[in-house]
């Protein structure tokens, strides 16, 4: 100790982790090929086996969740959709039954059944009914009384409230327009003023902070940024800074931290990837379409109001994108921004290849379930948003969701591929597109 | 104040006259907890009084039970509110309560919230006791999310800005590091009504902040806070010498990490920095066999290699580079 008078907590930190990681890299590298096979894999049944347990029945020590629970069914269900899976109409019917019971009849859902209505709960409810599909699952939702119930959240300030006396946040204002755009129920009174509260929340750092003047943080910049797209206001943000700041949150681990200079974290796989790759869409609709109209390429309002993912027209190079031939398109060395990207695929501003080896090595609990880092327990939270962030590594390539990646683009190759997920509301695309045409009917 | 938290509810003579209420959990729910007993019991209690709307003492000391089970139930919280108010109870005692919560877990929403609620009412009398207990609860964990947003809003509502300047520079003496401490920095010197703004505190603060880049070149915290500094002042920005000359010692240096010295580099040149002599040869020193006649473009491909996690993102900026310099 004697001989680093000078090493600060932050460093010693630091030090230890990347100790953890480089250390599990180096024994991953040295490896024969069939052990390394089998360290890279998903395990998909072990993960089932994981969630399934934890969908039917919970330990005591999960009482410090209990008002949360719609949270830890959107986050086993949607996990188990990334897997390719659904559930058994005996357990689907329960799960909607369950969360009835949350349902307010004001509007809104709770932590659980009798609780006061909370936008955060309302939003994983939302999405898990959305994950679960069908009819019955999406007419459970009270969509008038919901809207409602969003209203009386929105605060003068032009933020959201999470419930009646709550805290004021980007997160609330995030899951009331998630709820609101999915189903279809998002106005000008929602909207009204909303822009500039999340204005003020970016930093100078370039992140967003989960209030005006707090630190960036992965978390509230997901949120920032996916509620200024789904209310079309995306531009106002400084982009640029916010895409140096996102960039820079991978670290030597390969895996993301959540805010300069803190240790990395198995759940920014989703909260940073998922903004990286909306910035990359962007930044490429804006490059290919000629005259600059700054239009994401999903999401948007007027997404919403036609069928649920009709591609922008500039994508028109879609016809080759099964040709191999162009093996090198995008890797970089072109400097010419007009050729950059006019390739089937989008080059990953992050580095994809290695978040998920951080993710598969470091995160993945060998007996199912994901991780924060080495040497911390599994959670459910942790294992959604490690999956979902998987996801979003893997078609990182793709200019769309609905373009399948290339093997190579999926460390473990196509047996660990997960379904695409929908950037702005994590949930999986193909129940998305079923919901938005249900919600749209409704309306 | 929870008196015979060890006897069950139910052989208390205090809740004799009141029917608990059990979850609306159905016949076969998802996610269903395995709730011990005294949990269980407690929560059937308070669903009891909160759907009867009773704001009593008792129900105040019942939601105090039903928090230290868990702290994160927004509900109990909400409802203690409303029992406070109805009770007009001290809300100095209240502030004393959520420390002692505090304690067993502070990272939850609901506790600092209560806590914003409470001191709000109090006003600006508590303004020492809230920069108190936040420096408390930063002693130990002095990157603390929620911790950080409630001093800042105390600052704010309430006052005490006096000392929190030298109470950052404290932090960051300790810790080089901690962006919260940075983030807080920058917090004091945009907003703290005695210290005249940004401009006003502009050259104290880019000493300050090439000082600790000196120190540690490595440092993404302080170059941060350095381009900060600048904020809607590009000219500024691309002709303080302090800017371009922090990049070029550092640059200079064999023994230290050259990314971030890079990357400001390249933003001063896409911000219309005009480069001299100098620039280019510091650059050039660095290239192995790189070359290129846009010296921002040779930095984005020097950084593509030193900052190679970051190859990707270096290419895009080299693809959007439009000065030609």
């Amino acid at each position: 100790m004697e001989e680093l008078p000078s090493i600060t907590v932050s460093q010693r930190e630091q030090f230890l982790v990347e100790n953890d990681v480089f250390g599990m890299y180096s024994y991953f590298d040295t490896s024969d090929i069939s052990t390394q096979k089998f360290m890279v894999e998903i395990q998909r049944d072990k993960q089932l086996d994981y969630l399934m347990n934890g969908l039917r029945q919970l330990s005591p020590s999960f009482s410090s969740l209990d008002a949360n629970r719609p949270w830890v069914c959107y986050w086993i269900i949607h996990s188990i959709a990334l897997l390719g899976e659904s559930l058994d109409d005996e357990l689907e019917n329960n799960t909607i039954d369950f969360l009835g019971r949350c349902q307010g009849s004001d509007g809104g859902y709770g932590g659980g059944p009798g609780q006061l209505p909370h936008l955060a709960t309302s939003y994983a409810a939302v999405n898990t009914l959305v994950t679960l599909g069908g009819d019955k699952a999406f007419s459970s939702i009270n969509r008038e009384q919901m809207a409602c119930f969003l209203r009386r959240m929105k605060d003068t300030n032009g933020g959201f409230r999470m419930h009646n006396m709550g805290e004021i946040d980007v997160r609330a204002c995030y899951t009331a327009i998630s709820i609101a755009s999915i189903l279809n129920i998002l106005d000008d009174e929602l909207t009204r003023g909303l822009g500039d509260y999340i204005l003020s929340c970016q930093t100078y750092e370039g992140g967003i902070g989960g209030e005006p003047g707090s630190e960036a943080h992965g978390g509230y910049t997901y949120c920032g940024l996916a509620t200024m797209i789904l209310i079309s206001e995306v531009d106002r943000l400084n982009l640029d800074s916010l895409t140096n700041w996102v960039v820079y949150r991978q670290g030597v681990e390969m895996g993301f931290q959540g805010r300069t200079n803190k240790l990395v974290d198995g759940c920014y796989t989703f909260w940073q990837a998922a903004p990286c790759v909306l910035l990359q869409r962007f930044f490429s609709a804006q490059d290919l379409v000629p005259h600059g109209s700054s239009h994401m390429s999903q999401g948007t309002d007027e997404d919403h109001e036609g069928h649920a993912h009709d591609d922008d027209p500039e994508d028109s190079d879609e016809d080759d994108s099964d040709n191999d031939s162009d093996e090198d398109s995008g890797n970089g060395h072109q400097v010419h921004t007009s050729t950059y990207y006019i390739n089937r695929k989008i080059q990953p501003v992050f580095n994809s290849l290695g978040l998920q080896r951080y993710v598969l090595l470091c995160s993945k609990d060998a007996n199912g379930g994901f991780r924060d880092k080495l040497r911390k327990p599994r959670d459910f939270y942790h294992t959604c948003y490690c999956l979902s962030g998987l996801s979003v590594a893997q078609h990182a390539w793709s200019k769309d969701e609905d373009t399948p990646p290339l093997t190579r683009d999926i460390l473990g190759g196509y047996a660990n591929h997960l379904e695409p997920v929908h950037l702005l509301h994590n949930v999986v695309m193909d129940r998305y597109n079923e919901a938005i045409e249900f919600f749209h009917r409704a309306a | 104040m929870a008196s015979d938290a060890t006897v069950p509810l139910s052989e208390r003579p205090e809740w004799s006259d009141v029917v608990p209420l059990s979850q609306d959990d159905g016949p076969n729910p998802v996610v269903p907890i395995a709730y011990k007993e005294d949990f269980r019991e407690t929560m059937d209690y308070f669903r009891a009084i909160y759907r009867s709307d009773e704001r009593s003492p008792r129900a105040l000391r019942l939601t105090e039970e039903a928090l230290r089970l868990n702290s994160g139930n927004y509900t109990v919280w909400y409802f203690r509110r409303l029992v406070l108010e109805e009770l007009d109870h001290d809300l100095y005692e209240e502030l004393k309560f959520i420390e002692t919560i505090a304690e067993d877990n502070s990272k939850n929403y609901q506790l600092w919230h209560h806590r914003r609620w409470v001191a709000e009412k109090l006003g600006p009398d508590v303004a020492g006791m809230e920069l108190d207990f936040t420096r408390k609860v930063l002693s130990v964990d002095a990157k603390h999310y929620h911790a950080w947003s409630h001093r800042q809003w105390a600052l704010q509502a309430l006052g005490g800005w006096e000392n929190e300047l030298d109470y950052c520079h404290g932090l960051l003496e300790a810790d080089v590091f901690n962006n919260s401490a940075w983030n807080q920095r920058h917090y004091v010197i945009t907003r703290s009504p005695s210290l005249g703004g940004l401009e006003a505190m502009r050259e104290s603060e880019v000493s300050y902040t090439v000082k600790a880049i000196l120190a540690n070149p490595g440092n993404e915290s302080s170059w941060r806070y350095l381009k900060a500094l600048y904020k809607d002042d590009r000219e500024s920005w691309i002709s303080d010498p302090s800017v371009s000359s922090v990049c070029l010692k550092v640059l200079s240096r064999t023994d230290c990490f050259h990314g971030f010295a890079l990357s400001t580099l390249l933003d001063l040149l896409c911000d219309g920095l005009r480069p001299t002599n100098e620039h280019r040869d510091s650059v050039k020193a660095l290239a192995n066999e790189e070359s290129d006649t846009n010296l921002a473009s040779l930095v984005c491909t020097i950084l593509g290699r030193v900052d190679h996690m970051r190859a990707n993102y270096w290419a895009w900026r080299k693809s959007k580079i439009t000065v030609a310099i």
